[in-house]
């Protein structure tokens, strides 16, 4: 099964970004300039903090955007990016509707997390956890049926014939 | 050279001219690895002798390091200046995320010149240095609201860092803060006031950088070995569990803990002030400085009623150690973490260092009771042990400074004492307000002859505590030795940006370890050898702009010598010893080449 991140518990964060220097430890370089995570403040520290990171998601907006099919979607969610193939338009960043997608300035390319889990132990408080993505988990509809097609809302209460819709 | 190895580019701003240039300086970084190192290089270049600290002269200088962004604990940001309250050696060390920030910008160092004409920010990007409009923030009550005007504006949340001053900085008071990130402080010796004095609101740095080392494999196991540590170790577990406010009641049991002006050695309240009570009680989140695994930052939530409207309630977030609640609680006899947190909570959105107005109001409290001050030198304020509301009346008149009392207070302690009388109980050593251990001579003698005059300088009061242990009298020139390697030893630390708390961990050994991965070889007997010359540097600016250690300038205030430590009474000639002693190393060999 393929793997994704997942945040336990976002209001565990210190923000000491320890992530952050994981992902880009990957490469076995120091500094935080080809990390796929951010961890920013709610406008000062003592505000708690966002973690954005790569949530798999099973339809990405980023792929859909993506002009040149340098972002394809991953089986079970997520995304793969070919760089090759990338124009660095920075389709995919303002697409990404929680901002998990960040830039590399030197590469002039973006860094989207490949689910490979490096960071998750550096996580001094379990933030973070690499979990394989539940196949049997209820699917949630994102397209409702198309126009004059009896469609199921997505406000309509989940029952046996329309599985996992609970929004 | 590997880019982790590199660090050359020193950012020269001049807020006179409107003007920023960058010089390549990669001899400095090579020779002196960065923060206090390079810290004090470049402040004996840019500080001309004698000038006014307030004035445009008196430059800021901003210092990362090669090991910040690369190893955790090491996230350090140095400020260098001439204090404008002992007028010689300003030098501050915050966490937070600026040391990172300014290496991920791409600089090792920035030094701010002149004076704007009107109020700026200073927004640093790795592209971009822009000099933009503040007036809107000038005088304003609140620093948190001020950190978030600009976080705002400029965007990049994660990859920035904040520091800016309050309102006790536009309004020149010698201790005030520079703040960062809100709840990190260059707090002590008055950086503030500089930024005060240049029309200077904050400096606002942004950037990301991936580094390469030359030795990959090596990096990836050193940086687990130490991330290991960093996480495991019982070292560090005070830190992590309670955080600094674990030194109360230990202190209390010891009958080493400042009270009441050092009328007392032992609080009967310390309970409620107790790093145990505040983290059962208050405390509601928990924060790290950048690459930081450890956390030690605590931050009590308080909830507040207002007066006239019953269902209306706000909630401040107050980050708090032990040094704030020794000044600001202790020292002012305050019985409860509630009203302690609260005037905490003032001193910071004014932008005033807790540690010293903690004391100078303490010193005040005592002034008053004796008669030497009237309740007209008070305006009116009359300041009562105990009594935090008081004392939060007080904060704001020291910020506004409308009388001649409020004037002078906002000059220190010893200033206000020397025009008022009341030496003998003003704690301060060098000019600074003294720090809230009193275990016994090392540490006083730590904070008469240490460069920054402060307890984190050689640790004096760990030597007393080793000393206590074993319950073995202090030997002054004993002391006066052990502060020496110290204070030596930590300006390698706070050349790499290192946090003391890992100071057991970054050992000489372990910094040359460290060093080697991004191709910089050094022994430890090399590190050590940078460090004392790096202390001599300080000193020889110290020594330049008038500080001295002869007896006429260095009064003892009697309150020390009253009341007994765990070695006794301390005797002025036991200081007066250690002085020498330590001066007598200090010039020993003069500044090497």
């Amino acid at each position: 099964m393929p793997k994704r991140l997942s945040i336990v518990d976002a209001e565990l964060c210190v923000g000491c970004q320890s992530c952050m220097f994981a992902c880009n430890r990957r490469f076995a370089e120091a500094g935080i300039g080809r990390s796929a995570i951010l961890v920013q403040s709610m406008g000062g520290f003592d505000r708690g903090f966002v973690v954005r990171v790569c949530k798999s998601c099973k339809e990405p907006p980023c792929e859909k955007v993506c002009p040149t099919g340098a972002m394809t979607g991953r089986k079970g969610g997520g995304v793969v990016l070919n760089p090759d193939k990338c124009v660095s338009c920075g389709n995919c960043v303002r697409a990404c509707t929680i901002g998990a997608i960040q830039w590399d300035t030197t590469a002039d390319k973006p860094v989207v997390c490949v689910y490979c889990g490096y960071c998750a132990p550096y996580c001094p408080y379990g933030v973070l956890k690499l979990e394989e993505i539940q196949d049997e988990e209820p699917a949630l509809l994102l397209t409702t049926a198309g126009a004059g097609e009896a469609g199921v809302s997505a406000t309509e209460a989940p029952s046996p014939d329309r599985p996992g819709v609970n929004v | 050279m590997t880019e982790a190895g590199k660090l050359s580019r020193v950012l020269y701003v001049d807020l006179t001219r409107r003007r920023h240039w960058v010089s390549e300086r990669p001899e400095l970084f090579d020779r002196c690895l960065g923060g206090t190192g390079v810290g004090i290089r470049l402040l004996s270049e840019e500080c001309r002798q004698g000038i006014d600290p307030l004035g445009p002269e008196n430059p800021i200088i901003l210092c990362s390091s090669l090991l910040s962004g690369v190893f955790p604990l090491t996230s350090k940001m140095i400020a260098m200046f001439k204090s404008p309250l002992t007028g010689n050696l300003g030098e501050s060390h915050a966490g937070g995320r600026a040391a990172v920030a300014l290496r991920m910008a791409g600089y090792g160092a920035m030094v701010i010149r002149g004076r704007s004409g009107t109020p700026v920010y200073l927004a640093v990007r790795e592209d971009e240095v822009r000099l933009r409009d503040a007036s809107v923030m000038w005088g304003m009550g609140s620093s948190s609201a001020i950190c978030r005007i600009i976080g705002e504006k400029e965007g990049n949340p994660g990859i920035r860092s904040i520091m800016n001053s309050g309102r006790a900085g536009d309004y020149l008071v010698r201790y005030a803060s520079v703040a960062v990130d809100t709840c990190r402080h260059f707090g002590r010796l008055g950086l503030g006031a500089v930024f005060g004095s240049k029309k200077l609101k904050a400096v606002v740095i942004s950037g990301k950088k991936s580094l390469t080392v030359s030795d990959p494999r090596g990096y990836r196991s050193l940086y687990d070995e130490l991330f290991k540590t960093f996480t495991t170790s019982p070292l560090l577990k005070k830190y992590h569990d309670l955080g600094t406010p674990a030194n109360v009641l230990t202190l209390n049991a010891t009958k080493t803990l400042p009270t009441k002006n050092l009328q007392a050695v032992q609080f009967a309240g310390a309970e409620a002030l107790s790093g145990e009570e505040l983290a059962k009680n208050f405390l509601g989140r928990r924060a790290a400085c950048a690459h930081c695994p450890v956390s030690c930052v605590h931050i009590a939530a308080v909830r507040v009623q207002y007066p006239d409207e019953p269902y209306f309630y706000k909630t401040r977030m107050i980050s708090y150690d032990y040094e704030p609640i020794f000044a600001l609680g202790t020292m002012l006899e305050i019985r409860s973490a509630r009203g302690y947190l609260l005037l905490m909570d003032r001193a910071e959105e004014l932008g005033l260092d807790a540690m010293t107005v903690g004391v100078a109001l303490a010193w005040a409290t005592e002034a008053l009771e004796r008669g030497i001050l009237t309740t007209d030198d008070t305006d009116g304020v009359e300041l009562k042990w105990g009594d935090h509301v008081r004392y939060m009346e007080a904060l704001d008149k020291i910020v506004e400074q409308r009388n001649d009392f409020y004037r002078a207070l906002a000059k220190g302690t010893e200033y206000a004492a020397s025009k008022y009388g009341g030496k003998d109980f003003a704690l301060v050593f060098g000019g600074n307000e003294m720090p809230g251990y009193h275990t016994g001579l090392a540490t006083y003698l730590g904070h008469i002859v240490g460069s920054r005059h402060s307890h984190l300088d050689g640790a004096g009061y760990s030597y007393d505590q080793k000393v206590n242990a074993m319950k073995k009298p202090a030997v002054p020139a004993e002391a006066a030795k052990a502060l020496f390697e110290e204070e030596a030893w930590r300006q390698i630390l706070s050349s790499i940006g290192a946090c003391f708390f890992a100071r057991a961990v970054y050992t000489p050994e372990m910094v040359g370890r460290c060093l080697r991965v991004i191709g910089k070889e050094r022994t430890s007997a090399e590190l050590r050898r940078l460090g004392e010359r790096i202390l001599r540097e300080k000193y020889a600016f110290k020594f330049r702009e008038g500080f001295s250690l002869s007896p006429e300038a260095i009064p003892i205030p009697r309150r020390v010598l009253e009341l007994p430590t765990p070695q006794g009474t301390l005797r002025e000639e036991d200081f007066r010893e250690g002085i020498r002693e330590f001066e007598r190393l200090i010039r020993g060999a003069g500044p090497s080449a």
